[in-house]
């Protein structure tokens, strides 16, 4: 036991890798949340009347929401008037090409292990890296434009795309649709856009890398992704922030659009700051993500891994509207010391013969409470449709604490839903078999974990994989004891 | 090699172990034999280091070094090596990548280069012909659906990758058929030499006959109460184990 607790106290002084930041000279909207903020942010993107017509729409419906109390998360109020909701770093003119962007900040990108260096990136990912709240670049961008694809910061969507981002924008998430979306409608910054025209196949990952660098400040961005007919698409989403004692806001929206027969996969690793070892500090991420398979025969997946934050509130979504649309979820969620997560899915079955799959692997080690929240609806007219759900709960150590809240809402009686649960600790049997073989705890630890998770990692593009598997160990060193 | 000393341990409170005297020296092959819960495989356990037995008494001395003192992967290291009575599963972990930690942490500690992917299969090729073990076994997760012969099968595959200078084996035989039986001992046979040495604890005396001891033990009530040659096993197996106890008994009064 003494040993255990030994390792236990090296791996919670241990520095959470990314707490660094960087001062740059900002360009910041004053503190507070009025219609003057907003109409702040709207003119400093230069957006047109329409936009913030929505945003102010938005904060209408957002004034008269209350904050969300039933996921089993605990926090201390945020105050929304003590943030600031826009800080961007000074860039002299808007920069043209990747040879433009500020070297200072490409080197922020870089010391994430992020080069945004065309010539010297892996081939095969093109890359959107915004900064607090702003896109500072993205690469790839010629590349994928000679195939009609646009993958471009949101900003800029909605100067050289204007009726493609009024089309889509809030068709999937509505900014009625929860408190956090609202609020993230009315002041979003920045994010990434992506539009797949019909019959292409995306020949590269595309990616957004968020970084929130500024204090005090809130970031709210938002992606949407349209797959036309016949397209598909595989997009990445990574994030980190600096270590600091105050908590911070991350609301984002995230939208897919997928009309028939198209087919996006949407994967994320997670690793905001989660606070320290003794819960202080560390970012709220309070997420709304959702696809529509608006076609028959689409299909939309996500897979994330979150391994970071000190609260989590997110469930991405599935709306499957198309006739045989297919909705896949596949988490690894991890929490360690303080942190709580509140995570899992929506699958909404309207179509008929639509299918859903839903893969859940919640990790829990230190003081902290994850909890899975899934929710399968099957709609009147979805006949045949089938659900098939597994949620397994891994406990190392016993301050910890998994739950899992189910709720199944069927009005078709040809549906079927299959419903799995476990709840396993990590067996000593287990780590004393890899110790007997030579493997230190550490490594057993990471060994069994990835085993267990393996159903979900193997659903990550290589290079991704690699990295959440690494993440996981790292999350997760000496919890056992 | 092994010089156990008054061994005394327990679990929980309760002594299992009450004064365990063995010595082992390289090139030897020592049989544990003795009635169900006598304690043999908590002497296994103790040896390889499992932390839930506390021992109270007596020391253990590997190759000149304080045993009891090392952590159980230390141990593992050094070359102590346990093929469990129940071996244990590994969900989503294959055996593969099991091994390959392994081996290669036992490397890093003996001073050695990690092996690459491509010389790290060859060597399994190679180990996998001495226990006849199928590929896709290895490609499985770890022990997990495996019958009770595939796990042990597969703890002497292990066993030959990791090179051990002492080797307990915990029943191995128990669960295996005629064939397997030969063709894990043969593997047990092939992988012996000067320099390493080996205790199997066995309730059968055929296996005797194809891992062949230089002697045989019985352990009753946590003590070794009997040593003798290969032919004390042929006489437990004709008599079982009553006239044991009643000797003790008898020496008891
Ligand atoms: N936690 C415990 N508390 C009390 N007694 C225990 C505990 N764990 C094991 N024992 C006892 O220790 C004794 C020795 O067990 P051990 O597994 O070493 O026996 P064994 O000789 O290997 O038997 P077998 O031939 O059946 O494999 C048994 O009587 C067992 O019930
Ligand atoms: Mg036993």
């Amino acid at each position: 036991m003494s040993k255990d607790n030994e390792i236990l106290e090296e791996f919670t002084t241990k520095e959470y890798e990314h707490g660094w930041s960087v001062n740059y000279e900002a360009d910041e909207a004053p503190i507070g949340l009025n219609e003057d903020i907003i109409k702040w942010i709207s003119a400093k993107k230069e957006e047109p009347q329409w936009l913030l017509n929505w945003r102010l729409k938005a904060f209408d419906t957002f004034k008269k929401m209350t904050e969300p109390e039933w996921a089993n998360v605990h926090y201390p109020k945020i105050d929304l008037q003590k943030l600031r909701y826009y800080s961007a770093p000074k860039q002299g003119k808007k920069p043209k090409t990747l040879d433009e962007v500020d070297p200072e900040l490409l080197q922020i990108y870089e010391r994430l292990g992020i080069n945004l260096n065309e010539q010297k990136r892996l081939q095969g990912i093109a890359v959107d890296a915004v900064l607090d709240s702003v896109s500072v670049a993205t690469t790839f961008k010629e590349t994928l434009s000679k195939l009609g694809i646009v993958f471009c910061s949101f900003s800029e969507a909605v100067k050289e795309h204007p009726e493609l981002v009024k089309k889509y924008l809030g068709s999937v998430v509505p900014i009625t649709d929860n408190y956090y979306a609202a609020l993230n409608s009315a002041v979003f910054s920045d994010g990434s856009f992506c539009y797949i025209p019909k019959g292409v196949r995306c020949p590269m990952e595309l990616s957004t890398y968020f970084r929130i660098n500024a204090a005090n400040t809130g970031q709210f961005e938002r992606t949407l992704i349209v797959a036309e007919d016949e397209s598909y698409v595989s997009y990445l989403e990574g994030c980190t922030a600096p270590q600091r004692d105050e908590n911070q806001l991350h609301a984002a929206v995230v939208e897919i659009y997928a009309a028939t027969n198209a087919e996006v996969k949407y994967s994320t690793v997670q690793n905001w700051f989660p606070g320290d070892k003794n819960g202080k500090g560390g970012i709220y991420n309070f997420v709304t993500k959702r696809g529509l398979c608006a076609g028959d025969h689409s299909k939309i997946s996500w897979t994330q891994v979150e391994t970071g934050s000190a609260v989590t509130w997110k469930y991405p979504s599935c709306v499957l509207k198309g006739d045989y649309s297919v909705g896949e979820f596949y988490s690894v969620a991890v929490t360690n010391n303080y942190q709580q997560a509140d995570t899992g899915t929506k699958m909404i079955h309207i179509g008929k013969n639509t299918k859903s799959r839903i893969v859940s692997k919640g990790i829990s080690a230190g003081k902290s409470q994850n909890s899975y929240r899934g929710q399968v609806q099957v709609m009147k007219r979805a006949h045949n449709s089938r659900n098939f759900s597994q949620c397994d709960s891994l406990l190392m150590g016993d301050r910890c604490g998994a739950h899992t809240f189910p709720y199944i809402d069927i009005n078709n009686p040809t549906a079927k839903v299959e419903h799995e649960a476990t709840t396993s600790k990590i067996g000593e049997d287990q780590i004393f078999y890899c110790n007997q073989r030579g493997i230190d705890t550490e490594d057993a630890v990471a060994l069994i974990v990835n085993g267990y998770a393996k159903e979900v990692l193997n659903q990550l593009p290589m290079e991704f994989a690699v990295e959440a598997q690494k993440l996981l160990a790292l999350t997760l060193e000496g919890s056992v004891g | 090699m092994l010089s156990i000393k008054n061994l005394h341990a327990s679990i929980e409170g309760n002594e299992i172990l009450r004064g365990i005297d063995l010595e082992v020296k390289a090139g030897e092959v020592h049989a544990i034999m003795g009635p169900n819960g006598s304690g043999k495989s908590t002497l296994a356990s103790v040896l390889a280091g499992r932390e839930e037995y506390e021992v109270t008494e007596g020391e253990v001395v590997f190759k000149g070094e304080n045993l009891l003192e090392l952590a159980p992967e230390e141990r593992a290291r050094e070359g102590v090596f346990l093929a469990f009575q129940y071996p244990v599963e590994i969900p989503g972990v294959s055996s593969t990548n099991f091994l390959r930690t392994a081996v290669n942490q036992v490397r890093e500690h003996r001073g050695l280069e990690p092996l690459d992917a491509v010389k790290f299969l060859t060597m399994m090729k190679e180990k996998m012909k001495l226990v006849e073990i199928d590929q896709k076994l290895l490609s499985r997760a770890l022990n997990e659906g495996f019958s009770g012969g595939e796990k042990k099968r597969n703890e002497i595959f292990q066993m030959a990758m990791l090179e051990p200078t002492l080797s307990i084996l915990d029943e191995t035989d128990s669960g295996l058929d005629i064939d397997a039986l030969k063709i894990v001992s043969n593997g047990v046979n092939q992988l012996k030499s000067k320099d390493n040495a080996t205790i199997v604890v066995t309730h059968y005396q055929r296996l005797l006959d194809y891992i062949v001891p230089d002697f045989v033990h019985v352990l009753y009530k946590g003590k070794i109460v009997k040593s003798g040659t290969k032919e004390l096993a042929l006489e437990l197996e004709e008599k079982g184990y009553d006239w044991i106890k009643e000797e003790i008994g008898q020496a008891a009064v």
